[in-house]
């Protein structure tokens, strides 16, 4: 946005020669360039991340003296004043309003235990269910031990977390389709920038995909070749942490490929 | 003076690292001091069983040491010994200081350390493959904790004795005397120190001099590690 309003102030302010609109092109287009492939520097724990007080720490570092100082291992995030990393591994930490997609493993009752593949015990009760639950039928009926529910984490209560189904239609029971499992941390890129690369994935197989916040992916479409593209497509992504202009990247496989497998998009 | 295997005073045996090496754990590394091989993991932060020791406060952690029943030349029997609950306490006491226990409630972290080859400094090579696994968990910690011995040849001390180093004993000077020293290097404070055998207050300020000034070599190359494997 910034660069096309320098252009436009450009172009209607001063109306220059062409050898200057040339060179302020080039200049935008090294911009452009030099904004999508910036080389993010990897950090250990107890590294120096940046010096001098213009910083303000985000999140996996802190701040010591004049220093701030890295907490985890991964990549450094600079936007803005705020430093941050992102990790390159780890297990999955629920927070407060993820959207997971979790397995029924049993049911008492008032409601069903979902291993939601994280620290914590979870529990989703009938009164924060998705469906009306007549009391009479048992609660097996409804969700049976071995499904897949996609559900919200409420919060930490008790012996355990609380999950709700209430609130969006996106949560419910998942019906056919594909299940696979991929690191928490490589969510993030799967989706990409305001969802840019989710959406190219979808459009490109046709397929309708939901990602849970735990690294669970539900892939669905009407045939089971373009549920494997996508699925390979997001094994792609998930492989690649350090490979910057990944869309492009994504976009060149999922054609190669379904060229290969003669699918018709 | 030189020792038995040409080693200056100050020198530790040949360095390996290298981290990622188990796909199914949340972190893995290995760490060699010559002969010394320690393979660790990491899972977690998990669901704490059993529940009682579960802490509102912080997550637990806990080190498990053991020695492979093949790592020695006479065969080891397997399973938890006097000597392996010993190391696995002294383990967990020297990584959490350095560790953000308060950001994982109610969980537990566990680190499981394997001795594959033994030839005396298990222990630190097991802090240090602990170390790197943790890291390459994404665990939150303040610092890289390093573990380095130094011992004593008569009244010479030397730095990361090995097997002939360590059971080396001398008419006037009867103990054979090793120390542990755990060391964070940013702040330089000491968050492990054992010793075995007999040694004087003169000396054992001497071999702290010694441990802290090995500690940048071996992270140097622990940094190494970790950022190739990112590649």
């Amino acid at each position: 946005m910034i660069i096309k309003k320098q252009e436009k102030q450009i172009t209607d302010k001063e109306k220059e020669s062409e050898k200057t609109k040339v060179s302020v092109s080039e200049e935008v287009k090294e911009k452009k360039i030099s904004k999508g492939k910036t080389k993010r520097e990897i950090v250990v724990p107890g590294e120096v991340v940046v010096e001098g007080p213009d910083f303000l720490p985000g999140e996996g570092v802190f701040r010591e003296g004049n220093k701030i100082i890295s907490l985890k291992y991964g990549l450094v995030d600079k936007s803005d004043r705020f430093v941050k990393i992102i990790p390159l591994s780890g297990a999955y930490i629920p927070r407060k309003g993820n959207t997971v997609i979790g397995l029924i493993t049993d049911n008492s009752l008032n409601g069903w235990f979902v291993n939601i593949f994280g620290p914590y015990p979870s529990f989703l009760t009938i009164a924060e269910c998705a469906e009306y639950v007549n009391k009479k039928r048992p609660l097996a009926d409804y969700y049976k031990p071995g499904e897949l529910i996609v559900a919200k984490v409420l919060g930490y209560r008790g012996k355990g977390l609380d999950l709700t189904m209430k609130g969006s239609r996106g949560f419910h029971k998942l019906f056919g389709g594909l299940i696979i499992k991929i690191g928490a941390f490589s969510v993030p890129r799967i989706i990409g920038r305001e969802g840019s690369m989710i959406k190219l994935i979808k459009t490109k197989t046709n397929t309708n995909i939901t990602i849970g916040q735990n690294g669970v992916i539900w892939i669905k479409g009407d045939d089971t070749k373009k549920e494997l593209l996508a699925k390979e497509a997001m094994e792609f992504i998930a492989s690649r942490p350090f490979v910057d202009g990944l869309t492009d990247l994504v976009e060149e496989f999922l054609e190669k490929k379904s060229k290969e497998l003669e699918i018709n998009l | 003076m030189k020792r038995k295997d040409g080693r200056k005073i100050d020198e530790t045996r040949e360095i390996k690292c290298k981290a990622h090496v188990l796909d199914r754990a949340d972190g893995s590394a290995e760490f060699s001091f010559g002969k010394s091989k320690a393979l660790a993991s990491v899972f977690g932060p998990r669901e704490m069983h059993p529940d009682f020791m579960k802490s509102p406060q912080k997550a637990i952690l806990r080190c498990h040491y053991d020695m492979i029943s093949f790592s020695v030349t006479e065969r080891k029997r397997p399973g938890p010994t006097r000597r392996s609950s010993e190391i696995s306490l002294v383990t967990t006491k020297a990584l959490t200081p350095v560790i953000q226990l308060s950001e994982f409630p109610y969980t537990a972290i566990d680190v499981f350390i394997m001795i594959t080859q033994a030839d005396a400094s298990t222990r630190c090579a097991g802090i240090n493959a602990a170390t790197m696994a943790l890291a390459a968990a994404g665990i939150p910690m303040k610092d890289l904790p390093i573990a380095v011995s130094v011992g004593k040849l008569g009244k010479q001390l030397v730095l990361d004795v090995n097997k002939d180093e360590e059971d080396y004993e001398e008419k006037e000077e009867p103990a054979a005397t090793d120390i542990v020293f755990t060391i964070l290097p940013r702040t330089e404070e000491i968050s492990l120190l054992q010793l075995d055998g007999d040694i004087s207050p003169e000396e054992l300020k001497e071999a702290i001099k010694m441990a802290k000034k090995a500690v940048p070599k071996i992270l140097e190359k622990m940094i190494k590690a970790l950022k190739e494997v990112a590649k």
